[in-house]
């Protein structure tokens, strides 16, 4: 087992310089010359000069990645041309918000769907299994900024429960989130996030019980009396680390694709902060947020395979 | 040899007589993927209700009721049922019905074009890394693994976000973030049709590289892609409508179903029905896809 | 025969003449690297086929046995060319496989072929089994529509009429129908040898007697010579001519079939032989003869590799291993790795005299 996490820790490395490649190469990606990118078009020649210096942008393209690679590896992601602040202070201040609801959204997704994937697994064809596979669909199949704006013209046009945008009142800086005034304001957001995960995790809770539930040794346990509750939880826990990898990926996909969601409620988090440097054209914004969340995912999956080899008795013995 | 022949109830017995339907009854594979179709009621309709969506974006000039582009000043931000406008007026009193359906030709375009490019490209590399094995294998699909490092959406956003938006970009984007995990699934079939003795039966023929993967391996790998491909369809659609909601999809006034959505929030307040109802196109759509592809995993027997 | 034999390709000409034998295998080496550790090097490496030497003549059917994991089935593979050689040679009828001058492997394979084990992977299940029994023909250069012809015409041969079975897929077939879509198949190229690893094995018992006398009678039709790969004695008792028993990855004993069986001269045969059921009270035995499992091919034991299990262990069969010595070329020649067969090897059972 520690052999095999001692592998996975060192797979991680080749992966996340992949990740910083491919950020690296966004700013190639934009139409322009990097400089124009990287730079407010009111630059002055003096500021190209310094920037083309800090960077190597005079130098070959694999001399400017590690340059670029040393300055992120250091927690330099460069300059915010919008704010003109430091790309990272941009990213930290508005990851919280993110990680806040994503973590959120995700329990939720993940409580609920234990338990209608239990008792769609345990009635397959059932009343019970066809509800909570309507939900999966609807919650596979449904855009999730769409499902804000509906839940925005329900609880804030129509009923007026719940503010439509923002975090907490206009200009202040305080956020709590046990006083109902301000805590209110996650409610849609965490809502419109829960339902994709919901889904997913509902289905493969669904099939991954119903499936253990199909093999011999429940056969087995049936055979030597066990009641129907105890035959459930020895398939749930079969069931878990298939349940747990697929909870992982979920936070993850939350995390780095929050993006939709945070736009139609304005949520000052990471997605927010992407969609503003997407609209503004501010390159090293979204070069340094896209970084950053692209290695939190990289975090989360690493914590959740090692996490898995704790749970499964199978890799364990390798 | 032979005068130690074997007797008994077994050794004599014809092995014709075993007998399973007569020839003109035999399927081929695709033959019984067919028949399981036909009675599955719900995927025919939702196949359906997709053929009639696709049609109804194809024909959009014919069945529209206005000109989605025509804007009027006097009939802005009308509710449903407003005299002909069935769906209602947007922000500039353009028809929304004429605009969904109009719609419809970029948002299917964007969920069916990638897919088809990214099944072909990833699907193509998968197949050589599966079958190849080895550092090839490693090289192709160590590749692919810095690309699963990103989320999908964010992958989405930090291509095209750094491209720009626009129609060819938009495309570009999704084809990129839709390639690896078909190129792993075909992988994944590949290797293990790769561990079959029929592919070392041919081998021992003295079959060339080529005529194996044609003729042994990809009618066996087909399958799992062409059903993995098909639940790409629906997440291709919300992909791209999510892309064209940030404004990074075509650019205004071509009507785009996520970008319908995106223009029409600023009259959340006046006519919050009417701005719902893109998103009921994209809803409906994503839908129909994911149950047809369900219905095609069941039918093709392939395990999720 | 003769007017169906133009249907079918050509069978290659006997090259070397009757004395020549038909397949010679020198010191064969397959090691497969075990990787581990945290850089997934190559720590250990699995000696799956590990010096095997043996000649199969014109015209016999030599038996393969030996317990499951001992490496017989990499050897069929190594013989088809399936998979790489570390070392070793391999002359068919007087000419060396794959080397300048010597036959060229697309040759070896109109030559010599393959019957696969396991009946649910070895037919492509999207195709009919027609087609899987024309592709080699095919391959071979011959038009689609006589292709078709020679497929239905084997899987006449091998009992399965082709109005009823040339269409259907493998998945509406029994497992003894299969079989016999897998040696039409082997037969397509008309081969002068087939390899057949576990032919047989996985076919209920009725079933398996029938592909028995069918494999009996394919060989007098198509002057076929054999090497029967099998952990079934019985089987391999009643098709063969002359009979290898190995175990882990080298060869014990080798001879004719009468002489193994009515007298193994190495331990693990005579163990293996025992380990037969036999509905004779007179002649049942009530300890096990082999106990325990084969050692861990990766790390095999010193000297003789069956020490750990034989009864008859002494300290030289630790420090030397024993050697299965050169074959005369003639089909009654009995060889056996074992000190206590040969003369002055240091065993107390050996026979006295003769080399030091």
């Amino acid at each position: 087992m520690w052999l095999y996490a001692a592998r996975r820790l060192l797979m991680t490395i080749p992966i996340g310089l992949g990740v910083t490649v491919i950020c690296f190469a966004l700013i190639y990606l934009a139409p322009g010359n990097p400089v124009q990118s990287l730079l407010p078009p009111d630059a002055t020649a003096k500021d190209i000069e310094e920037l083309k210096h800090a960077y190597g942008l005079d130098k070959p393209i694999p001399i400017q990645y590690v340059i670029w690679l040393g300055h992120a590896l250091t927690g330099n992601l460069g300059i915010s041309i919008q704010t003109n602040r430091p790309v990272l202070d941009e990213v930290v201040r508005a990851l919280g918000n993110t990680i806040s609801i994503s973590v959120i959204s995700v329990i939720l997704a993940f409580v609920i769907a234990m338990a209608l994937g239990i008792l769609a697994a345990t009635r397959v064809g059932g009343f019970l299994d066809r509800f909570s596979t309507s939900i999966a669909v609807f919650g596979i199949s449904v855009p999730s900024f769409w499902l804000g704006v509906i839940l925005v013209i329900i609880f804030s046009v129509e009923l007026g429960w719940l503010p439509a945008t923002g975090m907490g009142s206009a200009g202040s800086d305080h956020f709590s989130w046990f006083q109902w005034s301000e805590a209110k304001y996650a409610v849609m957001p965490i809502v419109a996030l829960t339902l994709t995960p919901l889904g997913i995790l509902m289905r493969t809770t669904r099939s991954s019980i119903a499936e253990v539930l199909a093999l011999d040794f429940i056969q087995t346990l049936r055979a030597k009396g066990l009641g129907r509750t105890a035959i459930v939880i020895h398939a749930i826990r079969n069931a878990l680390p298939q349940i747990l990898a697929m909870f992982g990926l979920q936070l993850g996909y939350l995390i780095g694709g929050s993006i939709l969601v945070e736009t139609v409620f304005t949520w000052p988090g990471t997605g927010f902060l992407l969609n503003k440097a997407i609209l503004t054209r501010d390159i090293p914004l979204l070069q340094g947020t896209i970084l950053v969340l692209a290695m939190a995912f990289v975090g989360i999956n690493l914590i959740v395979d090692l996490l898995q080899t704790a749970v499964d008795p199978r890799i364990k013995r390798a | 040899m032979s005068d130690l022949s074997i007797t008994g109830a077994g050794a004599t017995a014809d092995p014709n007589a075993r007998e399973a339907p007569p020839a003109s009854q035999v399927r081929g594979y695709w033959g019984n993927v067919w028949q399981r179709l036909r009675y599955d009621y719900a995927t025919l309709f939702f196949l359906a209700l997709i053929i009639l969506i696709v049609a109804s974006a194809v024909f959009a000039p014919l069945i529209a009721p206005f000109d989605p582009n025509k804007a009027s000043m006097a009939h802005r931000l009308k509710p449903l049922f407003f005299r002909d406008n069935i769906l209602g007026t947007d922000e500039q009193g353009r028809d929304i019905l004429s605009r969904i359906l109009y719609g419809g030709r970029t948002s299917l375009l964007m969920g069916i074009a990638p897919v088809v490019v990214a099944t072909i490209v990833g699907g193509l590399f998968g197949v050589v890394a599966g079958y190849a094995g080895g550092k090839v294998n490693t090289i192709i699909m160590r590749g692919m693994d810095v690309f699963f490092a990103f989320p999908s959406v964010l992958l989405a956003v930090a291509i095209s976000g750094s491209l720009g938006g626009g129609m060819i970009n938009q495309l570009i984007t999704l084809t990129v973030v839709l390639t690896p995990p078909l190129c792993r699934v075909a992988e994944t079939a590949t290797s293990q049709i790769r561990s079959m003795d029929f592919v070392d039966a041919a081998r021992a023929s003295g079959a060339s590289t080529t005529s194996i993967l044609f003729n042994h391996v990809l009618v066996n790998a087909i399958s799992p892609v062409l059903v993995y491909a098909s639940t790409l369809v629906s997440a291709s659609i919300l992909l791209a409508s999510g892309l064209s909601f940030l404004g990074l999809g075509v650019s205004p006034p071509t009507p785009d179903w996520g970008l319908m959505l995106s223009t029409l929030r600023q009259a959340l307040y006046v006519q919050p029905i009417v701005c719902a109802m893109p998103g009921v196109a994209i809803l409906i759509t994503s839908i129909a896809f994911n149950l047809v592809s369900d219905g095609l995993r069941q039918a093709m027997d392939v395990k999720a | 025969m003769s007017t169906q034999a133009q249907a079918r390709l050509e069978q290659a000409p006997d090259r070397g003449g009757r004395a020549q034998p038909m397949l010679i295998a020198s010191h064969l080496k397959r090691y497969f690297p075990i990787r581990g550790g945290v850089l997934n090097r190559t720590v250990a490496e699995v000696k799956a086929v590990d010096d095997i030497s043996f000649t199969v003549l014109k015209g016999e059917t030599l038996g393969v046995v030996g317990e499951s994991g001992c490496g017989k089935s990499t050897l069929a593979r190594l013989l088809m060319h399936l998979l790489p050689r570390d070392s070793g040679d391999i002359i068919f009828d007087g000419d060396a496989v794959g080397q300048l001058h010597g036959l060229p492997l697309r040759d070896l394979r109109r030559n010599m072929q393959m019957v696969f084990q396991d009946s649910y992977s070895s037919l492509n299940p999207r195709l009919p089994i027609e087609q899987s029994v024309a592709y080699a023909p095919r391959v071979h250069g011959m038009g689609r529509a006589q292709a078709k012809r020679t497929a239905r015409e084997l899987l006449q041969r091998v009992g399965l009429r082709p109005e009823l079975f040339a269409g259907r897929y493998p998945h509406e077939l029994s497992g003894g129908q299969k079989q016999r879509v897998n040696i039409a198949r082997a037969l397509a190229l008309n081969p002068r040898m087939l390899i057949l690893d576990e032919a047989v094995s996985a076919l209920d018992k009725s079933v398996e007697a029938q592909v028995l006398n069918l494999l009996g009678t394919l060989k007098r039709e198509f002057e076929l010579t054999y090497m029967f790969i099998s952990h079934d004695l019985h089987v391999v008792q009643y098709i063969s001519d002359r009979v290898m028993v190995m175990y882990l990855g080298q060869v014990v004993e080798l001879g004719p079939v009468d002489a193994i069986y009515a007298h193994p001269r190495h331990p693990y045969t005579a163990a293996l032989l025992d380990c037969r059921l036999t509905v004779d009270p007179a002649t049942r035995i009530e300890t096990p003869p082999l106990v325990g499992d084969p050692p861990n091919p990766i790390n095999p034991p010193s000297g003789c590799r069956f020490r750990t299990r034989c009864p008859h262990a002494e300290r030289i069969c630790e420090e030397r291993m024993p050697l299965l010595g050169e074959w005369n070329n003639r089909p009654e020649s009995h060889l056996v790795a074992c000190h206590m067969v040969h003369a002055g090897s240091g065993h107390s059972k050996a026979p006295p005299g003769g080399l030091h």
